[in-house]
């Protein structure tokens, strides 16, 4: 039996990037016959962003306060979890991560065995590379993550990522609200599962705003760096 | 009696009430009285004793008794701040299951009505 695959695009006012998005996931086949099925968390967007995604054939899970990244995605994965799916892919609404690398993450599970696989930018110098600053934070992560899970993940705060039943449990269970990419993998890692990179092409995003902006970068700085300890000396 | 002393019993006596008439309306929650209602006790009660407040200063060392009223109160109000930290916070997380229980439910009632129509 084919095993089923919940694609989760977690979405803040993405009205206009959303449809190429959703149109291309129909169009893309995903390797082991897996099957799809698209699912848009919307987290209280001001605009059309649900009657979009209705139109585009995707199931609506529709937050009636506004959670943050984190609390969008957990919706998903608790979905993921209720309905019995093998897999859970985030993909961004804002068209960064182009649906056609999806079987490049599937096939990297399908090969490794990982729980968690990451979609990578920085293990193959290609595509859209994020600012200069964006950069310096990630490679602080990088180093931060290196001390807390001992592994060298070089993309943690990439959005892009695929997580099979072990980490849809852990995660349907205790995912973080705020900036969760880099701690949820201190979480996996303390959990004993396989975290895996792989590279990826990314674009520039097609519409809407990044949830970080500059002013908020120090902010994200220290409250990610406290949210990794905390969780990296927190009992299992 | 002095003045200050009468103005304070008064002062305390009123916000004991109002206290009161908050939990009686269902308001305020007796949990989140209990620290209100137990400074208002002390104050009431040094307002009353004021040689105790004296004595009291003289056992810790502290100089005037004055700064020893409000180093107390400075501390009480610091940890009842934490504790409306820890109170929202819990608030958070309730509120988070809640949004995304709902979102399941309704997605899963629009399933079932679309699926009986």
């Amino acid at each position: 039996m084919p095993g089923k695959v919940l694609i989760v695009i977690p979405c803040y006012n993405e009205e206009a990037s959303l449809p190429s998005v959703l149109d291309e996931l129909h169009q893309t086949t995903l390797p082991g016959g897996y099957q799809m099925e698209v699912v848009v968390i919307n987290d209280c967007s001001k605009d059309n962003t649900v009657a979009v995604a209705r139109k585009h054939k995707a199931t609506v899970l529709d937050l009636p306060v506004n959670l943050g990244i984190g609390g969008a995605v957990q919706t998903g994965i608790r979905y993921a979890r209720d309905n019995d799916f093998d897999i859970a892919i985030q993909l961004d609404g804002d068209g960064q991560h182009p649906p056609k690398e999806l079987d490049k993450l599937v096939g990297h599970h399908i090969e490794s065995g990982a729980n968690v696989v990451i979609g990578s930018r920085f293990l193959e110098k290609e595509g859209f590379q994020s600012s200069f600053l964006r950069r310096l934070g990630i490679s602080y992560f990088h180093w931060v993550n290196r001390v807390m899970t001992g592994k060298h993940i070089y993309d943690s705060t990439s959005g892009f990522r695929l997580f099979d039943r072990a980490a849809i449990e852990i995660a349907a269970a205790n995912y973080p609200d705020e900036y969760p990419e880099p701690e949820s993998l201190v979480l996996f890692s303390k959990a004993g599962l396989k975290i895996a990179e792989v590279p990826v092409i990314m674009s520039a995003r097609r519409g809407g705003q990044s949830s970080i902006r500059s002013f908020g970068s120090l902010y994200y700085c220290i409250k990610v760096s406290l949210a990794m300890f905390f969780s990296f000396i927190r009992k299992p | 009696m002095q003045r200050i002393q009468i103005i304070a019993i008064i002062v305390n006596i009123l916000f004991l009430l109002y206290i009161a008439r908050l939990i009686i309306k269902g308001k305020l929650r007796e949990e989140y009285a209990i620290v209100w209602v137990i400074c208002t006790v002390f104050l009431v009660i040094f307002s009353f004793w004021t040689e105790g407040l004296e004595l009291l200063s003289r056992l810790t060392g502290v100089v005037l008794a004055s700064n020893m009223v409000f180093t107390g109160f400075i501390f009480a109000i610091l940890i009842y701040l934490l504790h409306l930290s820890v109170v929202a916070s819990k608030l958070h997380n309730n509120n988070k299951k809640l949004a995304q229980e709902i979102s399941l439910l309704k997605e899963q009632f629009d399933k079932y009505v679309s699926e009986h129509k």
